[in-house]
Protein backbone atom coordinates (compact mmCIF):
# COMPACT_ATOMS: atom_id res chain seq x y z
CA UNK A 1 0.00 0.00 0.00
CA UNK A 2 0.97 3.53 -0.93
CA UNK A 3 -0.09 5.34 2.49
CA UNK A 4 -0.86 9.09 2.47
CA UNK A 5 -1.13 11.35 6.06
CA UNK A 6 -3.81 14.04 5.26
CA UNK A 7 -4.63 16.88 7.37
CA UNK A 8 -8.14 18.40 7.64
CA UNK A 9 -8.85 22.25 8.36
CA UNK A 10 -12.05 22.92 9.31
CA UNK A 11 -13.47 20.07 8.29
CA UNK A 12 -12.01 19.91 5.12
CA UNK A 13 -9.26 17.83 2.95
CA UNK A 14 -6.22 20.64 3.11
CA UNK A 15 -5.04 21.79 -0.32
CA UNK A 16 -1.63 20.51 0.18
CA UNK A 17 -2.63 17.16 1.31
CA UNK A 18 -5.23 16.57 -1.59
CA UNK A 19 -1.69 17.00 -3.54
CA UNK A 20 0.15 14.79 -2.14
CA UNK A 21 -2.82 12.40 -2.18
CA UNK A 22 -3.18 13.11 -6.16
CA UNK A 23 0.54 12.34 -6.59
CA UNK A 24 -0.07 8.96 -4.56
CA UNK A 25 -2.89 7.90 -6.17
CA UNK A 26 -0.33 8.30 -9.54
CA UNK A 27 2.34 6.35 -7.58
CA UNK A 28 -0.46 3.52 -6.42
CA UNK A 29 -1.43 3.25 -10.37
CA UNK A 30 2.61 2.73 -11.49
CA UNK A 31 3.17 0.55 -9.09
CA UNK A 32 -0.13 -1.66 -9.37
CA UNK A 33 -0.81 -0.89 -5.48
CA UNK A 34 -3.76 0.19 -3.13
CA UNK A 35 -3.48 3.61 -2.12
CA UNK A 36 -4.80 4.28 1.64
CA UNK A 37 -5.39 8.20 2.94
CA UNK A 38 -4.60 8.48 6.67
CA UNK A 39 -6.26 10.99 9.31
CA UNK A 40 -5.56 11.93 12.78
CA UNK A 41 -7.50 14.08 14.89
CA UNK A 42 -10.41 14.09 17.82
CA UNK A 43 -12.64 14.19 15.02
CA UNK A 44 -11.66 12.92 10.82
CA UNK A 45 -15.48 14.75 9.78
CA UNK A 46 -14.74 15.11 6.36
CA UNK A 47 -12.33 12.73 5.42
CA UNK A 48 -14.04 11.03 2.94
CA UNK A 49 -13.18 13.55 0.53
CA UNK A 50 -10.21 11.62 0.24
CA UNK A 51 -12.32 9.19 -2.14
CA UNK A 52 -12.49 12.17 -4.04
CA UNK A 53 -8.27 12.28 -4.97
CA UNK A 54 -8.37 8.58 -5.12
CA UNK A 55 -8.17 6.98 -2.03
CA UNK A 56 -8.96 3.27 -2.02
CA UNK A 57 -8.89 2.93 1.93
CA UNK A 58 -9.48 5.73 4.26
CA UNK A 59 -8.08 5.30 7.97
CA UNK A 60 -9.08 7.30 10.74
CA UNK A 61 -6.97 7.41 14.27
CA UNK A 62 -9.87 9.20 16.34
CA UNK A 63 -9.26 9.96 20.02
CA UNK A 64 -9.76 12.79 22.30
CA UNK A 65 -6.11 11.89 22.77
CA UNK A 66 -5.04 13.52 19.39
CA UNK A 67 -7.32 16.75 19.61
CA UNK A 68 -4.08 18.34 20.29
CA UNK A 69 -1.34 17.61 17.84
CA UNK A 70 1.25 15.95 19.33
CA UNK A 71 4.53 14.71 17.84
CA UNK A 72 5.54 11.51 19.16
CA UNK A 73 1.52 10.45 19.34
CA UNK A 74 1.07 11.45 15.65
CA UNK A 75 4.27 9.64 14.78
CA UNK A 76 2.95 6.45 16.47
CA UNK A 77 -0.43 6.92 14.59
CA UNK A 78 1.87 7.05 11.01
CA UNK A 79 4.12 4.09 12.32
CA UNK A 80 1.95 1.88 13.52
CA UNK A 81 -0.50 2.17 10.63
CA UNK A 82 2.43 1.80 8.07
CA UNK A 83 3.60 -1.44 9.72
CA UNK A 84 -0.12 -2.61 9.95
CA UNK A 85 -1.08 -1.95 6.78
CA UNK A 86 2.58 -3.70 5.06
CA UNK A 87 2.62 0.07 3.42
CA UNK A 88 6.18 0.65 1.08
CA UNK A 89 5.82 3.91 0.84
CA UNK A 90 4.66 6.87 3.08
CA UNK A 91 4.04 10.33 2.00
CA UNK A 92 2.47 13.57 3.44
CA UNK A 93 2.81 17.43 2.08
CA UNK A 94 5.61 19.14 3.62
CA UNK A 95 3.27 21.44 6.23
CA UNK A 96 3.86 22.39 9.39
CA UNK A 97 2.56 18.91 10.84
CA UNK A 98 3.72 17.06 7.74
CA UNK A 99 7.50 18.70 8.63
CA UNK A 100 7.36 18.38 12.16
CA UNK A 101 5.74 14.05 12.30
CA UNK A 102 7.21 12.45 9.46
CA UNK A 103 10.59 12.48 9.47
CA UNK A 104 10.04 11.31 13.68
CA UNK A 105 7.75 8.71 11.61
CA UNK A 106 10.52 7.43 9.53
CA UNK A 107 13.10 7.01 12.34
CA UNK A 108 10.35 4.97 13.85
CA UNK A 109 10.29 2.78 10.67
CA UNK A 110 14.22 2.79 10.27
CA UNK A 111 13.29 4.21 6.91
CA UNK A 112 14.97 7.03 4.47
CA UNK A 113 12.93 10.23 4.14
CA UNK A 114 13.27 12.71 1.30
CA UNK A 115 12.00 15.99 2.57
CA UNK A 116 9.88 18.88 0.32
CA UNK A 117 10.17 16.88 -2.80
CA UNK A 118 9.20 18.47 -5.62
CA UNK A 119 9.08 15.20 -8.36
CA UNK A 120 8.24 11.31 -7.11
CA UNK A 121 7.99 8.75 -9.54
CA UNK A 122 8.36 4.58 -9.20
CA UNK A 123 11.89 3.13 -10.75
CA UNK A 124 11.98 -0.68 -10.24
CA UNK A 125 9.62 -1.09 -7.68
CA UNK A 126 11.04 1.57 -5.87
CA UNK A 127 10.64 5.18 -5.31
CA UNK A 128 12.86 7.85 -6.30
CA UNK A 129 12.54 11.30 -4.96
CA UNK A 130 13.72 14.98 -6.78
CA UNK A 131 14.31 17.48 -4.29
CA UNK A 132 15.57 20.90 -4.46
CA UNK A 133 18.52 21.71 -2.29
CA UNK A 134 20.77 24.42 -1.62
CA UNK A 135 17.55 26.11 -1.32
CA UNK A 136 16.15 25.45 -5.14
CA UNK A 137 20.08 26.02 -6.61
CA UNK A 138 20.19 22.48 -7.32
CA UNK A 139 18.02 19.41 -7.48
CA UNK A 140 18.98 16.33 -6.15
CA UNK A 141 17.74 12.67 -7.30
CA UNK A 142 17.01 10.64 -4.25
CA UNK A 143 16.93 7.02 -3.95
CA UNK A 144 15.90 4.61 -1.14
CA UNK A 145 17.85 1.92 0.74
CA UNK A 146 15.28 1.23 3.35
CA UNK A 147 12.31 -1.17 2.63
CA UNK A 148 9.37 1.64 3.91
CA UNK A 149 10.46 4.90 1.50
CA UNK A 150 9.00 8.22 3.08
CA UNK A 151 8.66 11.56 1.37
CA UNK A 152 6.67 15.61 2.09
CA UNK A 153 5.42 16.76 -1.64
CA UNK A 154 6.22 20.15 -1.21
CA UNK A 155 2.92 22.57 -1.76
CA UNK A 156 1.46 24.16 -5.03
CA UNK A 157 4.15 21.76 -7.30
CA UNK A 158 2.15 18.25 -7.28
CA UNK A 159 -1.57 19.02 -9.20
CA UNK A 160 -4.32 17.92 -6.80
CA UNK A 161 -6.40 16.18 -9.50
CA UNK A 162 -9.69 14.40 -8.86
CA UNK A 163 -9.79 10.57 -9.92
CA UNK A 164 -12.87 8.99 -7.45
CA UNK A 165 -11.14 6.08 -5.35
CA UNK A 166 -13.23 3.49 -3.23
CA UNK A 167 -12.91 5.11 0.14
CA UNK A 168 -13.43 1.77 2.37
CA UNK A 169 -13.17 3.42 5.91
CA UNK A 170 -11.30 1.87 8.62
CA UNK A 171 -10.95 2.86 12.14
CA UNK A 172 -7.35 2.36 13.71
CA UNK A 173 -6.19 2.37 17.29
CA UNK A 174 -5.33 5.65 18.86
CA UNK A 175 -2.80 6.13 21.78
CA UNK A 176 -3.47 6.48 25.33
CA UNK A 177 -1.82 9.80 26.35
CA UNK A 178 1.06 10.21 28.30
CA UNK A 179 2.60 12.16 25.28
CA UNK A 180 6.19 13.70 25.30
CA UNK A 181 4.89 16.87 23.74
CA UNK A 182 2.12 18.76 22.65
CA UNK A 183 0.20 21.51 21.47
CA UNK A 184 -1.10 23.69 24.06
CA UNK A 185 -2.47 27.10 22.14
CA UNK A 186 -2.60 27.71 18.72
CA UNK A 187 -2.09 31.96 18.35
CA UNK A 188 -3.52 32.61 14.84
CA UNK A 189 -2.22 35.09 12.92
CA UNK A 190 -5.08 38.11 12.16
CA UNK A 191 -4.93 38.31 8.15
CA UNK A 192 -6.13 34.54 8.29
CA UNK A 193 -4.96 34.64 4.51
CA UNK A 194 -2.95 31.48 3.10
CA UNK A 195 0.65 30.60 3.76
CA UNK A 196 3.01 32.19 1.30
CA UNK A 197 4.14 28.10 1.30
CA UNK A 198 1.15 27.36 -0.10
CA UNK A 199 -0.04 30.51 -2.00
CA UNK A 200 -1.00 30.81 -5.95
CA UNK A 201 -0.08 34.62 -6.04
CA UNK A 202 2.48 36.14 -4.29
CA UNK A 203 3.25 39.47 -4.39
CA UNK A 204 6.72 40.47 -2.41
CA UNK A 205 8.14 44.15 -1.46
CA UNK A 206 12.43 44.75 -1.29
CA UNK A 207 13.83 47.20 0.48
CA UNK A 208 12.51 49.59 -2.72
CA UNK A 209 9.20 50.16 -0.68
CA UNK A 210 11.53 52.40 1.34
CA UNK A 211 8.63 52.07 4.83
CA UNK A 212 6.48 49.48 5.66
CA UNK A 213 3.14 51.32 5.51
CA UNK A 214 3.68 51.13 1.66
CA UNK A 215 3.20 47.81 1.65
CA UNK A 216 -0.33 48.91 1.40
CA UNK A 217 0.22 48.93 -2.14
CA UNK A 218 0.82 45.52 -2.39
CA UNK A 219 -2.07 44.01 -0.48
CA UNK A 220 -4.38 46.28 -2.65
CA UNK A 221 -2.53 44.40 -5.57
CA UNK A 222 -2.77 41.00 -4.03
CA UNK A 223 -6.29 41.47 -2.88
CA UNK A 224 -6.77 42.92 -6.51
CA UNK A 225 -5.92 39.49 -7.89
CA UNK A 226 -5.86 36.70 -5.12
CA UNK A 227 -2.42 36.97 -3.46
CA UNK A 228 -0.50 37.52 -0.75
CA UNK A 229 2.29 39.51 0.52
CA UNK A 230 5.49 38.48 0.77
CA UNK A 231 9.08 40.45 1.56
CA UNK A 232 12.99 40.06 0.89
CA UNK A 233 15.23 40.24 3.81
CA UNK A 234 16.29 43.91 3.36
CA UNK A 235 12.57 44.71 4.00
CA UNK A 236 12.18 42.01 7.20
CA UNK A 237 14.99 43.85 8.44
CA UNK A 238 14.70 46.89 7.71
CA UNK A 239 12.85 47.42 11.24
CA UNK A 240 9.48 48.33 9.05
CA UNK A 241 7.53 45.79 11.31
CA UNK A 242 7.31 42.96 9.12
CA UNK A 243 7.35 39.84 10.67
CA UNK A 244 10.01 37.40 9.35
CA UNK A 245 7.45 34.93 8.32
CA UNK A 246 6.66 37.39 5.47
CA UNK A 247 10.36 36.49 4.26
CA UNK A 248 10.89 34.78 0.81
CA UNK A 249 15.10 33.29 0.40
CA UNK A 250 18.00 30.79 1.22
CA UNK A 251 16.92 32.13 4.93
CA UNK A 252 13.11 32.71 4.72
CA UNK A 253 10.17 30.95 2.78
CA UNK A 254 10.99 28.48 -0.01
CA UNK A 255 8.26 29.42 -2.49
CA UNK A 256 6.10 28.13 -5.35
CA UNK A 257 3.22 29.68 -6.83
CA UNK A 258 2.21 30.37 -9.92
CA UNK A 259 2.82 33.70 -10.30
CA UNK A 260 5.38 36.00 -8.35
CA UNK A 261 5.48 39.47 -8.36
CA UNK A 262 8.88 41.19 -6.99
CA UNK A 263 8.75 44.69 -6.31
CA UNK A 264 11.61 46.82 -5.15
CA UNK A 265 13.97 43.64 -5.12
CA UNK A 266 16.87 43.63 -6.58
CA UNK A 267 17.28 39.73 -6.89
CA UNK A 268 19.97 38.79 -4.56
CA UNK A 269 21.28 34.95 -4.88
CA UNK A 270 19.60 34.39 -1.64
CA UNK A 271 16.22 35.98 -2.60
CA UNK A 272 16.16 34.41 -5.68
CA UNK A 273 16.99 31.10 -4.17
CA UNK A 274 13.24 31.13 -2.25
CA UNK A 275 11.51 32.15 -5.39
CA UNK A 276 13.29 30.92 -8.29
CA UNK A 277 10.67 27.89 -8.81
CA UNK A 278 7.67 30.03 -9.39
CA UNK A 279 6.08 29.43 -12.49
CA UNK A 280 5.83 33.03 -13.94
CA UNK A 281 7.61 35.68 -12.60
CA UNK A 282 7.26 39.27 -13.23
CA UNK A 283 10.06 42.11 -11.95
CA UNK A 284 9.13 45.73 -11.07
CA UNK A 285 12.17 47.41 -10.70
CA UNK A 286 14.06 51.11 -11.65
CA UNK A 287 16.92 49.67 -12.34
CA UNK A 288 16.90 48.14 -15.55
CA UNK A 289 20.13 46.41 -14.95
CA UNK A 290 18.91 44.74 -11.27
CA UNK A 291 19.50 41.10 -11.32
CA UNK A 292 16.07 40.00 -11.27
CA UNK A 293 15.27 40.99 -14.91
CA UNK A 294 17.18 38.01 -15.50
CA UNK A 295 15.18 35.60 -13.94
CA UNK A 296 11.80 37.60 -15.05
CA UNK A 297 9.61 36.46 -17.68
CA UNK A 298 7.82 40.00 -17.74
CA UNK A 299 9.52 42.81 -16.50
CA UNK A 300 8.58 46.35 -16.12
CA UNK A 301 11.40 49.20 -15.68
CA UNK A 302 9.83 52.07 -14.01
CA UNK A 303 9.01 53.24 -10.36
CA UNK A 304 7.27 50.75 -8.44
CA UNK A 305 5.10 53.73 -6.83
CA UNK A 306 3.48 54.41 -10.11
CA UNK A 307 3.11 51.04 -11.57
CA UNK A 308 1.76 48.87 -8.70
CA UNK A 309 -0.92 51.19 -8.20
CA UNK A 310 -1.63 50.89 -12.16
CA UNK A 311 -1.59 46.92 -11.71
CA UNK A 312 -4.33 47.15 -9.41
CA UNK A 313 -6.26 49.30 -11.76
CA UNK A 314 -5.94 47.08 -14.42
CA UNK A 315 -6.59 43.77 -12.77
CA UNK A 316 -9.96 45.52 -11.11
CA UNK A 317 -10.92 47.08 -14.58
CA UNK A 318 -10.57 43.14 -15.79
CA UNK A 319 -12.45 41.71 -12.53
CA UNK A 320 -9.78 39.77 -12.15
CA UNK A 321 -9.20 37.57 -9.11
CA UNK A 322 -7.34 33.81 -9.23
CA UNK A 323 -9.03 31.21 -6.90
CA UNK B 1 21.93 21.42 33.21
CA UNK B 2 23.59 19.70 30.45
CA UNK B 3 22.82 20.54 27.18
CA UNK B 4 24.40 19.34 23.68
CA UNK B 5 24.24 21.75 20.47
CA UNK B 6 24.62 20.16 16.97
CA UNK B 7 26.01 22.77 14.72
CA UNK B 8 26.47 21.64 11.08
CA UNK B 9 29.42 22.99 8.58
CA UNK B 10 27.64 24.41 5.60
CA UNK B 11 28.03 26.30 2.55
CA UNK B 12 27.98 30.23 2.60
CA UNK B 13 24.87 31.30 0.96
CA UNK B 14 26.67 33.36 -1.77
CA UNK B 15 28.11 29.70 -2.92
CA UNK B 16 27.44 29.55 -6.87
CA UNK B 17 26.47 25.44 -6.66
CA UNK B 18 29.03 23.66 -9.17
CA UNK B 19 28.58 19.71 -9.37
CA UNK B 20 31.57 17.39 -9.06
CA UNK B 21 33.01 14.99 -10.82
CA UNK B 22 30.82 12.52 -9.57
CA UNK B 23 27.39 14.09 -10.56
CA UNK B 24 26.20 13.15 -7.07
CA UNK B 25 27.72 16.05 -4.99
CA UNK B 26 28.62 19.66 -4.51
CA UNK B 27 31.91 20.40 -6.02
CA UNK B 28 33.83 22.03 -3.08
CA UNK B 29 36.29 24.04 -4.62
CA UNK B 30 36.15 27.69 -4.04
CA UNK B 31 33.13 27.12 -1.31
CA UNK B 32 33.46 29.18 1.65
CA UNK B 33 32.15 27.14 4.30
CA UNK B 34 29.97 28.79 7.71
CA UNK B 35 28.23 27.69 10.52
CA UNK B 36 24.38 26.65 9.31
CA UNK B 37 22.89 30.06 10.36
CA UNK B 38 20.44 28.57 12.31
CA UNK B 39 22.87 26.58 14.18
CA UNK B 40 23.61 29.90 15.56
CA UNK B 41 20.69 30.09 16.75
CA UNK B 42 20.71 26.99 18.57
CA UNK B 43 24.41 27.83 20.30
CA UNK B 44 23.31 31.51 21.18
CA UNK B 45 20.30 30.07 23.40
CA UNK B 46 22.58 27.40 24.83
CA UNK B 47 24.66 30.07 26.28
CA UNK B 48 21.58 32.40 27.32
CA UNK B 49 20.43 29.38 29.27
CA UNK B 50 24.00 28.55 31.02
CA UNK B 51 24.24 32.56 31.82
CA UNK B 52 20.23 32.54 32.66
CA UNK B 53 20.30 29.54 34.85
CA UNK B 54 23.35 27.21 34.79
CA UNK B 55 24.20 24.70 32.16
CA UNK B 56 27.38 22.36 30.98
CA UNK B 57 27.09 23.76 27.01
CA UNK B 58 28.91 20.99 24.51
CA UNK B 59 29.10 21.46 20.99
CA UNK B 60 29.07 18.92 18.59
CA UNK B 61 29.71 18.36 14.87
CA UNK B 62 29.97 15.21 12.50
CA UNK B 63 32.06 15.68 10.10
CA UNK B 64 36.20 16.02 8.77
CA UNK B 65 38.48 17.94 10.14
CA UNK B 66 36.95 20.86 8.20
CA UNK B 67 34.54 20.99 10.85
CA UNK B 68 36.96 21.85 13.46
CA UNK B 69 36.08 25.39 12.63
CA UNK B 70 32.79 25.25 13.60
CA UNK B 71 33.69 23.78 16.73
CA UNK B 72 36.73 26.21 17.55
CA UNK B 73 33.63 29.25 16.66
CA UNK B 74 31.38 27.75 19.26
CA UNK B 75 34.03 27.60 21.85
CA UNK B 76 35.03 31.39 21.28
CA UNK B 77 31.38 32.05 21.70
CA UNK B 78 30.85 30.42 25.23
CA UNK B 79 30.71 25.97 24.05
CA UNK B 80 32.78 24.69 27.53
CA UNK B 81 33.96 21.82 25.24
CA UNK B 82 33.42 20.46 21.86
CA UNK B 83 33.17 16.78 20.22
CA UNK B 84 33.71 16.05 16.45
CA UNK B 85 32.25 12.72 15.27
CA UNK B 86 34.63 12.09 12.23
CA UNK B 87 32.09 10.74 9.90
CA UNK B 88 32.77 10.72 5.86
CA UNK B 89 29.83 13.11 5.52
CA UNK B 90 28.00 10.45 2.71
CA UNK B 91 25.35 10.07 4.50
CA UNK B 92 21.73 11.42 5.01
CA UNK B 93 19.83 13.31 8.06
CA UNK B 94 19.15 9.45 9.10
CA UNK B 95 22.63 8.39 9.19
CA UNK B 96 23.35 11.80 11.44
CA UNK B 97 21.25 11.38 13.63
CA UNK B 98 22.09 7.73 14.88
CA UNK B 99 25.98 9.03 15.05
CA UNK B 100 25.09 12.10 17.49
CA UNK B 101 22.02 9.35 19.21
CA UNK B 102 24.90 7.01 20.06
CA UNK B 103 27.39 9.84 21.18
CA UNK B 104 24.76 11.52 23.78
CA UNK B 105 22.66 8.24 25.13
CA UNK B 106 23.38 7.63 28.46
CA UNK B 107 24.89 10.95 28.98
CA UNK B 108 22.24 12.55 30.53
CA UNK B 109 21.41 15.36 28.49
CA UNK B 110 18.40 17.89 29.48
CA UNK B 111 18.85 19.40 25.95
CA UNK B 112 19.58 19.16 22.83
CA UNK B 113 19.10 22.42 20.42
CA UNK B 114 19.70 21.81 16.83
CA UNK B 115 18.76 23.81 14.04
CA UNK B 116 15.17 23.87 12.29
CA UNK B 117 17.03 22.71 9.42
CA UNK B 118 20.90 22.48 7.99
CA UNK B 119 21.50 25.11 5.36
CA UNK B 120 21.60 23.36 1.99
CA UNK B 121 21.08 19.67 2.93
CA UNK B 122 17.85 21.25 3.45
CA UNK B 123 16.06 18.38 5.07
CA UNK B 124 14.69 19.66 8.26
CA UNK B 125 14.99 15.93 9.26
CA UNK B 126 17.53 15.69 11.93
CA UNK B 127 16.39 16.98 15.24
CA UNK B 128 12.90 15.04 15.01
CA UNK B 129 14.99 11.85 13.80
CA UNK B 130 17.47 12.26 17.05
CA UNK B 131 14.29 12.48 19.39
CA UNK B 132 12.93 9.32 17.67
CA UNK B 133 15.91 7.31 17.95
CA UNK B 134 16.55 9.07 22.01
CA UNK B 135 12.85 8.46 22.83
CA UNK B 136 12.43 11.82 23.73
CA UNK B 137 10.23 15.16 23.21
CA UNK B 138 10.83 17.25 20.09
CA UNK B 139 9.67 21.16 19.03
CA UNK B 140 10.73 22.16 15.71
CA UNK B 141 10.86 25.63 14.50
CA UNK B 142 10.98 27.34 17.51
CA UNK B 143 11.28 30.89 18.20
CA UNK B 144 10.61 31.45 21.84
CA UNK B 145 11.86 28.46 24.47
CA UNK B 146 10.83 28.49 28.09
CA UNK B 147 12.51 26.12 30.60
CA UNK B 148 10.18 24.78 33.38
CA UNK B 149 11.71 22.20 35.96
CA UNK B 150 12.00 19.30 34.04
CA UNK B 151 9.60 20.95 31.12
CA UNK B 152 9.85 23.01 28.52
CA UNK B 153 7.66 25.60 27.13
CA UNK B 154 8.00 26.46 22.89
CA UNK B 155 6.66 28.60 20.71
CA UNK B 156 6.80 27.26 16.86
CA UNK B 157 6.59 28.94 13.91
CA UNK B 158 3.42 27.08 11.60
CA UNK B 159 1.62 28.19 8.34
CA UNK B 160 -1.48 30.31 10.17
CA UNK B 161 1.10 32.01 13.43
CA UNK B 162 2.47 29.96 15.84
CA UNK B 163 1.75 27.97 18.25
CA UNK B 164 2.86 26.68 22.17
CA UNK B 165 4.52 23.20 22.48
CA UNK B 166 4.51 22.04 26.12
CA UNK B 167 6.72 18.84 27.15
CA UNK B 168 8.86 17.38 28.84
CA UNK B 169 13.09 17.43 29.26
CA UNK B 170 14.93 15.68 28.13
CA UNK B 171 14.01 17.05 24.79
CA UNK B 172 15.50 18.31 20.78
CA UNK B 173 14.55 21.50 20.03
CA UNK B 174 15.33 23.02 16.85
CA UNK B 175 15.74 26.94 16.50
CA UNK B 176 14.15 28.96 14.07
CA UNK B 177 15.49 32.87 13.39
CA UNK B 178 13.52 35.05 15.52
CA UNK B 179 14.87 32.67 18.74
CA UNK B 180 17.30 35.27 19.68
CA UNK B 181 19.97 37.97 17.97
CA UNK B 182 23.42 35.66 18.21
CA UNK B 183 26.31 37.39 19.74
CA UNK B 184 29.81 37.97 18.13
CA UNK B 185 32.91 36.38 19.71
CA UNK B 186 34.91 38.95 22.00
CA UNK B 187 38.78 38.56 21.76
CA UNK B 188 38.74 36.92 25.31
CA UNK B 189 36.74 34.54 23.96
CA UNK B 190 38.34 33.51 20.99
CA UNK B 191 41.66 33.75 23.35
CA UNK B 192 39.81 31.54 25.76
CA UNK B 193 38.79 28.57 23.28
CA UNK B 194 42.49 28.76 21.63
CA UNK B 195 43.29 26.65 25.43
CA UNK B 196 40.65 24.26 25.19
CA UNK B 197 40.65 21.41 22.81
CA UNK B 198 38.32 19.33 20.88
CA UNK B 199 37.99 15.75 21.67
CA UNK B 200 37.90 13.85 18.40
CA UNK B 201 36.09 10.30 18.33
CA UNK B 202 35.03 7.96 15.25
CA UNK B 203 31.46 8.69 14.91
CA UNK B 204 29.55 5.39 15.48
CA UNK B 205 28.21 3.06 11.99
CA UNK B 206 24.92 4.34 10.77
CA UNK B 207 23.14 3.14 8.44
CA UNK B 208 21.81 5.89 5.78
CA UNK B 209 18.12 5.36 4.10
CA UNK B 210 17.88 8.02 1.35
CA UNK B 211 20.93 7.94 -1.07
CA UNK B 212 21.92 11.04 -3.41
CA UNK B 213 22.11 9.34 -7.10
CA UNK B 214 22.81 12.38 -8.91
CA UNK B 215 23.12 16.54 -8.35
CA UNK B 216 21.81 18.33 -11.07
CA UNK B 217 21.38 22.21 -11.84
CA UNK B 218 17.94 23.65 -12.41
CA UNK B 219 17.05 24.34 -16.21
CA UNK B 220 17.50 27.55 -17.60
CA UNK B 221 14.59 29.76 -17.62
CA UNK B 222 13.70 31.18 -20.61
CA UNK B 223 14.23 34.61 -21.72
CA UNK B 224 11.84 37.14 -20.46
CA UNK B 225 10.18 40.04 -22.16
CA UNK B 226 10.15 44.04 -20.96
CA UNK B 227 6.99 45.81 -21.11
CA UNK B 228 7.38 49.45 -22.72
CA UNK B 229 5.42 52.36 -22.46
CA UNK B 230 4.38 54.99 -19.33
CA UNK B 231 2.90 52.96 -16.48
CA UNK B 232 -0.52 52.38 -17.08
CA UNK B 233 0.44 51.27 -20.67
CA UNK B 234 2.85 48.28 -18.76
CA UNK B 235 0.41 47.79 -16.28
CA UNK B 236 -2.08 47.17 -19.35
CA UNK B 237 0.45 44.89 -20.73
CA UNK B 238 1.45 42.92 -17.95
CA UNK B 239 -2.25 42.34 -16.87
CA UNK B 240 -2.90 41.15 -20.69
CA UNK B 241 0.12 39.12 -20.68
CA UNK B 242 -0.47 37.40 -17.60
CA UNK B 243 -4.31 36.47 -18.72
CA UNK B 244 -3.86 35.51 -22.01
CA UNK B 245 -0.02 34.33 -23.01
CA UNK B 246 0.61 32.52 -19.15
CA UNK B 247 -3.19 32.34 -18.34
CA UNK B 248 -2.50 32.67 -14.66
CA UNK B 249 -5.66 34.40 -14.33
C1 LIG C 1 30.03 13.69 -0.55
C2 LIG C 1 28.67 13.82 0.07
C3 LIG C 1 27.70 12.87 -0.23
C4 LIG C 1 26.43 12.97 0.35
N1 LIG C 1 25.49 12.01 0.05
C5 LIG C 1 24.26 12.10 0.60
C6 LIG C 1 23.27 11.11 0.33
O1 LIG C 1 23.52 10.14 -0.38
N2 LIG C 1 22.03 11.27 0.86
C7 LIG C 1 21.72 12.35 1.65
O2 LIG C 1 20.58 12.46 2.08
N3 LIG C 1 22.62 13.29 1.93
C8 LIG C 1 23.89 13.20 1.43
N4 LIG C 1 24.82 14.17 1.70
C9 LIG C 1 24.45 15.32 2.56
C10 LIG C 1 24.36 14.86 3.97
O3 LIG C 1 25.47 14.34 4.49
C11 LIG C 1 23.73 15.85 4.91
O4 LIG C 1 24.59 16.23 5.89
C12 LIG C 1 22.56 15.21 5.57
O5 LIG C 1 21.64 14.96 4.54
C13 LIG C 1 21.92 16.06 6.65
O6 LIG C 1 22.01 17.44 6.39
P1 LIG C 1 20.82 18.48 6.42
O7 LIG C 1 21.48 19.77 6.53
O8 LIG C 1 19.90 18.29 5.31
O9 LIG C 1 20.09 18.07 7.78
P2 LIG C 1 18.89 18.77 8.51
O10 LIG C 1 18.00 17.71 8.96
O11 LIG C 1 18.31 19.87 7.71
O12 LIG C 1 19.67 19.40 9.78
C14 LIG C 1 18.99 19.89 10.93
C15 LIG C 1 19.96 20.15 12.02
O13 LIG C 1 20.63 18.96 12.40
C16 LIG C 1 21.95 19.24 12.81
N5 LIG C 1 22.89 18.58 11.92
C17 LIG C 1 22.70 18.13 10.65
N6 LIG C 1 23.82 17.60 10.15
C18 LIG C 1 24.76 17.73 11.11
C19 LIG C 1 26.14 17.40 11.20
N7 LIG C 1 26.80 16.85 10.18
N8 LIG C 1 26.79 17.67 12.36
C20 LIG C 1 26.16 18.25 13.39
N9 LIG C 1 24.86 18.60 13.36
C21 LIG C 1 24.17 18.35 12.24
C22 LIG C 1 22.10 20.75 12.75
O14 LIG C 1 21.77 21.30 13.98
C23 LIG C 1 21.07 21.12 11.69
O15 LIG C 1 20.63 22.45 11.78
C24 LIG C 1 26.12 14.06 1.19
C25 LIG C 1 27.11 15.01 1.49
C26 LIG C 1 28.37 14.89 0.93
C27 LIG C 1 29.40 15.92 1.29
C1 LIG D 1 23.27 34.52 5.28
C2 LIG D 1 22.36 35.37 4.46
C3 LIG D 1 21.06 34.95 4.25
C4 LIG D 1 20.17 35.72 3.49
N1 LIG D 1 18.89 35.27 3.29
C5 LIG D 1 18.03 36.03 2.57
C6 LIG D 1 16.68 35.60 2.34
O1 LIG D 1 16.24 34.54 2.84
N2 LIG D 1 15.87 36.39 1.60
C7 LIG D 1 16.29 37.57 1.04
O2 LIG D 1 15.49 38.24 0.37
N3 LIG D 1 17.55 38.00 1.23
C8 LIG D 1 18.42 37.27 2.00
N4 LIG D 1 19.68 37.74 2.22
C9 LIG D 1 19.99 39.15 1.84
C10 LIG D 1 20.37 39.34 0.40
O3 LIG D 1 21.76 39.14 0.25
C11 LIG D 1 20.02 40.77 -0.05
O4 LIG D 1 20.68 41.68 0.81
C12 LIG D 1 18.53 41.09 -0.02
O5 LIG D 1 17.80 40.08 -0.67
C13 LIG D 1 18.29 42.42 -0.70
O6 LIG D 1 16.93 42.76 -0.59
P1 LIG D 1 16.27 43.76 -1.65
O7 LIG D 1 16.37 43.20 -3.01
O8 LIG D 1 14.92 44.09 -1.13
O9 LIG D 1 17.14 45.07 -1.47
P2 LIG D 1 18.19 45.75 -2.44
O10 LIG D 1 19.20 44.77 -2.90
O11 LIG D 1 18.65 46.96 -1.76
O12 LIG D 1 17.33 46.12 -3.71
C14 LIG D 1 16.34 47.11 -3.71
C15 LIG D 1 15.87 47.26 -5.14
O13 LIG D 1 14.78 48.14 -5.19
C16 LIG D 1 14.89 48.92 -6.38
N5 LIG D 1 14.10 50.12 -6.18
C17 LIG D 1 14.34 51.12 -5.29
N6 LIG D 1 13.37 52.05 -5.38
C18 LIG D 1 12.50 51.65 -6.33
C19 LIG D 1 11.31 52.19 -6.88
N7 LIG D 1 10.78 53.35 -6.44
N8 LIG D 1 10.68 51.50 -7.86
C20 LIG D 1 11.21 50.33 -8.32
N9 LIG D 1 12.32 49.78 -7.83
C21 LIG D 1 12.97 50.42 -6.85
C22 LIG D 1 16.36 49.13 -6.56
O14 LIG D 1 16.67 49.41 -7.91
C23 LIG D 1 16.93 47.81 -6.09
O15 LIG D 1 17.11 46.89 -7.17
C24 LIG D 1 20.60 36.96 2.94
C25 LIG D 1 21.91 37.37 3.13
C26 LIG D 1 22.79 36.60 3.87
C27 LIG D 1 24.20 37.07 4.04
Amino acid sequence: MILVFCELKDGQLRKPSAEALSEGRRLADAAGKPLGALFAGASCAGSAEAAKYGADVILTAEAPTLASYSSDAYATVLADAVKAKGATVLLAAATAVGKDVIPRAAARLGAGYASDVTALSMVDGKLQAVRPVYAGKAFATTSFASAVQVATTRPNVFPAAEKAGAGATEALAAPAGDFKSVVKEILAKASGKVDLSEANVIVSGGRGMKDGANFKILEDLADAIGGVVGASRAAVDAGWGLPHSMQVGQTGKVVSPTLYIACGISGAIQHIAGMSGSKYIVAINKDSEAPIFKLADYGIVGDLFEVVPELTKAAKALGIGSN
Amino acid sequence: MKILVALKQVPDTETKIKVAADGRSLDPADVKWITSPYDEYALEEAIRIKEGKGAEVVALSVGGDAAKDVLKNALALGADSAVLLRGDGQGDAFAVAQMIAAYARDKGYDLILCGNKGLGGDNAAMGPMLAELLGVAQANVIVKLELGDGTFKAEREIESGSEIVEGALPAVITAQKGLNEPRYASLKGIMAAKKKTIEELDAAPATAGALISALALPPERPAGRKLEGDSAAQAQALIQALKNEAKVF
